[in-house]
């Protein structure tokens, strides 16, 4: 081995120690920064990307990243003030609600905003599996009744309870207004022969 | 009879410690890696994830004993045993204070040497027997490994040897105090006998055992298979490595093995090098405090708090460090350290005759 060589070899040497010391001196001052936690979780504040030093684990059910007012997150149907129109349904990009409606053979109330309420909502289901969070539906929605809630981590064990269930008919209250509405098509009919 | 007993305890002991050293270390490495990489590490089990090393051992202990159709069941089985047993039968010749050791050997230092390379041949068995690619390659590359940096760990152990003048670990750690009879040169220059402290260590009496250690921890991250040297684990190469096949207690014992092993490498480290159980306390004009913290507890002390530091800087160079290549590492331990270990039992020699005579 030349000389020149071995002066390669040893300052080679030199530039790894010197390396390796850079880098443990970097993991070492994390290691001590991790006494404190990130001070600030919520980026809408000015000086989030300031407060950057120390643990960035949020420990989750304990703790939680403030969301946004307007995020789009499950949804909810206050179902009181649905008139069931079925705009929603027709609005969803990926057809995740499905409504099914009664004729009511008079005016049923009104919505909180002085809505006609003529239908009966049979069924008002959305699937949450199938649900892309676009929130066309609240936007169409005559009523507001459909909203985008603040709730994004329900799980469950079984697909099929991701089907949210909103309508509160039970099956007499349905068959009850089935038979009042055919009763009502047939007087109508028996009434339009007659004239 | 009597001394039966306590062979038996001095042995079920030293295992005690070691496998609560393990259930310790396994916490504290998964702790620094979280805090070094921004994180937290294990939080739930128990207060600040205090017993999450003892959740998984009781996980393992409960797994049944698997082993491949292909296997060779005899060698397979035996391997952790081996890789454990070479790594324990080391601790028997290693001081823990003054008067305080289990075995006295005035070989110490070559049986312990001898016996650590026994665990090449564990792996190499844990590798074969398992009958599978990975950990064939992870068993080759490990032996490869622990038989070549065994040559620089051993030259630069013997450049203490030879400023020592003895193999017995004992003996060893009592020229680096104050409980010595003979002249210690700080530097080879000022006899500090009697101010003992960090003065009197090895490295300190002969500063080109500085970079002998240097060297030594290198070497001995290398024989533990530890990161930047985990080339024989590769998890992104060769899923585990050698212990790939293993699961339940079997996969505990390596693990315990390679936590024993670290410990051990750490404390040889500190015996030779860093004074062993003396105190880094020197005696200051009327402040004896060498003189106050030498003794039976203290030496216990000062050994397991020195050897539990260099464990965790051995930590903290795992999550610092990318690996090396396989090529790297050959070329890093024949072409760098046996050179300058070499080097070192050079100055040794020159330093026994011209500054120690």
């Amino acid at each position: 081995m030349s000389i020149l060589s071995t002066i390669k070899m040893f300052k080679k040497t030199l530039h790894a120690f010197t390396t390796a010391l850079k880098g443990l001196s970097l993991t070492f001052r994390h290691l001590f920064a991790a006494r404190t936690a990130r001070k600030e979780l919520d980026i809408k504040q000015e000086d989030y990307f300031q407060l950057q030093e120390g643990v960035t684990t949020i420990q989750y059910p304990k703790q939680a990243i403030p969301i946004p007012e307007v995020a789009r997150y499950q949804l909810d149907v206050e179902i009181d003030d649905c008139i069931v129109c079925d705009l929603c349904a027709k609005a969803c990009p990926v057809d995740c609600i499905s409504i099914e409606s009664i004729k009511a053979t008079e005016a049923i109330g009104k919505t909180s905003d002085g809505s006609v309420k003529r239908l009966y909502a049979a069924n008002f289901e959305i699937d949450m599996a199938k649900c892309m969070y676009c929130g066309l539906c609240t936007v169409v929605c005559p009523t507001e009744c459909i909203t985008m809630t603040d709730k994004y981590d329900r799980s469950f064990p079984q697909l099929s309870e991701l089907v949210y269930q909103f309508a509160e008919m039970s099956e007499a209250e349905i068959a009850e207004k089935r038979a009042a509405l055919e009763r009502a098509q047939a007087e109508k009919e028996a009434a339009k022969r007659k004239a | 009879m009597e001394f039966y007993i306590i062979y038996i305890l001095v042995a079920v002991l030293l295992f005690g410690f070691l496998a609560g050293f393990t259930l310790f270390a396994v916490y504290a490495e998964r702790k620094i890696a979280g805090f070094v990489q921004d994180r937290l590490g294990p939080m739930e089990t128990g207060k600040f994830g205090s017993l999450q090393t003892i959740a998984d051992i009781l996980k393992l202990l409960q797994k049944e004993f698997i082993s491949p159709a292909q296997a060779d069941k005899i060698l397979f089985a035996a391997a952790p045993v081996l890789v454990f047993v070479a790594v324990y039968l080391g601790f028997a010749a290693m001081p823990w204070g003054p008067d305080l050791i289990p075995a006295a050997l005035n070989l110490g230092l070559f049986y312990i040497i001898a016996i650590i390379s026994v665990e090449a041949i564990g792996v190499l068995m844990a590798g074969w027997g398992s009958n599978n690619k990975f950990a064939l390659l992870g068993a080759l590359r490990s032996v490869a490994q622990l038989v070549s940096y065994e040559i620089p760990a051993g030259l630069a152990l013997i450049s203490v040897v030879m400023i020592t003048q003895t193999l017995d670990m004992q003996e060893v750690t009592l020229h680096q105090g104050i409980l010595s009879d003979q002249r210690q040169l700080f530097l080879g220059l000022w006899d500090v006998q009697a101010i003992g402290g960090f003065l009197a260590w090895n490295v300190f009496q002969a500063p080109h055992l500085i970079l002998a250690y240097v060297v030594y921890f290198i070497a001995s991250l290398a024989e533990c298979n530890r990161a930047p040297f985990d080339i024989p684990e590769a998890e992104s190469e060769l899923v585990s490595g050698y212990h790939t096949e293993y699961g339940g207690l079997r996969f505990a014992f390596f693990f315990l093995a390679e936590y024993c092993l670290m410990f051990l490498v750490s404390m040889i480290g500190v015996v030779l090098f860093l004074g062993g159980w003396n105190t880094p306390l020197p005696n200051i004009g009327a402040w004896k405090l060498a003189v106050w913290t030498t003794g039976m507890g203290w030496g216990i002390f000062w050994v397991l708090t020195k050897t539990l530091v260099i464990v965790g800087v051995q930590i903290l160079i795992r999550w610092t460090l990318p690996r090396l290549r396989v090529d790297q590492l050959m070329s890093l331990c024949w072409k760098v350290l046996t050179p300058l270990a070499f080097l070192c039992m050079a100055i040794s020699g020159i330093w026994r005759i011209l500054v120690m005579a």
